[in-house]
């Protein structure tokens, strides 16, 4: 029962990794794609920058092993959005296992709009198998200043000037927006009901 | 909803916690580990860790102290303190910090902004501003408050973020100490005119005084000490009472 977290050069692997043994879930950090394929869970954290992310990505092919794994796998932040289609963020083709462009933030006309996004956000209309121990309204803990559009494939949706998608689910890949490793309780059931895939 | 931040704030020197805090509730209250792990299960939103250690042993045991945190408790935390390099913060967030905030080292040297928003993302960067009003106008002051400077608060402000400063934690030092309020007049111009979170510190007394800094000044956040410490507010009375007088909160 091993999960793995991708290595690169956006992660914030090191509290995921703390969140995991929190849970006495085994895990490793690693960027070796035979790890990444053999592992039971494979989770893809993240923390910076879309262009600089998918270039370093591949660069490795680990756009590719990430695209074609078939445990569940768990997209966070950055994670999330690199496995859209398209960022606005630089213009950077992503993954593409959600067919959803990610955008940017925009202050509607004439309000000042912080971005990013720094704080507890409350999730609603949740339907995912990971949120089976997350209560509706559930508030979880963002940074970000790009958003995925809502979808067929969102599962949880939180507002921030707009509707987004907080969460994404399609076949055997899940994604949130926000940052179940540092969101108390809330998240830590989530990455729990994730482990228990 | 984004909500309004409620965050205590640690002291650390040495490695422990510094003021004599009094909890009956917890083994060690000079650990910050436990203390902040407490505060978490309480509601805290975030936590700030601020070393005020002056040995050489400083980056050593901060960075093992970092490590300890980020094992052991579940939301964010940003760690400040004479950090004032880019190696200082890659240490610190690679061993687990969400933020680190960055004050006097900064304002002698404002490009180190830049390298960190530019290395590591503007949302891990706060900048800590010490201000105090006089002759009419709030003015930056450095080294914890010891120093003086003929800059406006809000002029320096202005320049970090378009630098990179990804939130302003700002005291006043008129305030701070005093528990008869935010600074509400500098918080207000700040939060108004920045599109950047502003953390509001000092002069924390009442729960109203939270209200007030949330409502009336437009903060984001508000950072206490003292009060939560001394167990003179628990933070679940603090954040029923705002939610009571209908500020977005968590809880």
């Amino acid at each position: 029962m091993k999960t793995a977290i991708l290595k690169y050069n956006a992660g914030n692997t090191q509290s995921v990794l703390f969140a995991l043994e929190r849970l006495g879930a085994e895990a490793v950090v690693t960027d070796d794609p035979e790890v990444l394929q053999s592992a039971d869970k494979v989770i893809f954290p993240g923390v910076g920058e879309a262009s600089t992310a998918m270039a370093y990505l591949r660069e490795r092919k680990l756009d590719e092993v990430l695209r074609n794994l078939q445990q569940p796998v768990l997209g966070i932040c950055l994670g999330m959005q690199l496995l859209c289609r398209h960022s606005e963020e630089n213009d950077t083709p992503c993954i593409g296992v959600f067919d959803l462009e990610v955008k940017k933030f925009q202050s509607p006309g004439g309000n000042l709009l912080k971005i990013p996004q720094i704080g507890w956000n409350n999730i609603t209309g949740l339907h995912s198998v990971i949120f089976e121990h997350v209560s509706q309204n559930a508030y979880m803990y963002f940074v970000h200043s790009y958003y995925a559009e809502l979808g067929p494939d969102t599962t949880a949706i939180a507002n921030y000037v707009i509707n987004y998608s907080a969460a994404l689910q399609k076949d055997n890949f899940y994604a949130v927006q926000f940052h179940p490793e540092k969101s108390a309780d809330a998240g830590q059931s989530l990455i729990e009901s994730f482990l228990k895939l | 909803m984004l909500t309004k931040r409620i965050i205590p704030c640690l002291d650390i020197k040495d490695g422990r916690t510094v003021k004599g805090i009094n909890f009956e509730n917890i083994r060690d209250a000079g650990d910050p580990v436990e203390l902040g792990a407490l505060y978490a299960a309480q509601g805290a939103d975030e936590l700030v860790f601020l070393d005020i250690t002056a040995t050489n042993e400083r980056r050593k045991t901060l960075h093992e102290l970092v490590t300890q945190i980020a094992k052991h408790i579940n939301i964010p935390f940003t760690v400040g303190g004479g950090i004032a390099a880019v190696e200082d913060v890659s240490v610190l967030l690679s061993a687990g910090a969400d933020k680190v905030s960055v004050n006097t080292a900064a304002y002698r040297n404002p490009q180190l902004l830049n390298d960190l928003s530019k290395e590591f993302g503007s949302q891990c960067i706060v900048l800590a501003i010490d201000t105090r009003f006089e002759d009419g106008d709030w003015f930056v002051y450095l080294n914890g408050g010891r120093v003086k400077t003929d800059t406006r608060t809000e002029d320096w402000a202005r320049e970090a973020v378009e630098r990179g400063a990804g939130e302003i934690l700002l005291t006043s030092m008129n305030n701070d100490g005093t528990k008869q309020g935010f600074a509400l007049d500098i918080t207000g111009r700040l939060s108004r005119n920045l599109n950047v979170p502003v953390i509001a510190s000092g002069g924390a007394g009442t729960m109203e005084h939270f209200a007030d800094v949330f409502e009336k000044a437009g903060a984001d956040a508000a950072l206490a000490a003292s009060i939560f410490h001394y167990k003179e507010m628990e933070i679940p009375d603090l954040k029923n009472y705002l939610y009571q007088r209908g500020v977005q909160i968590r809880f």
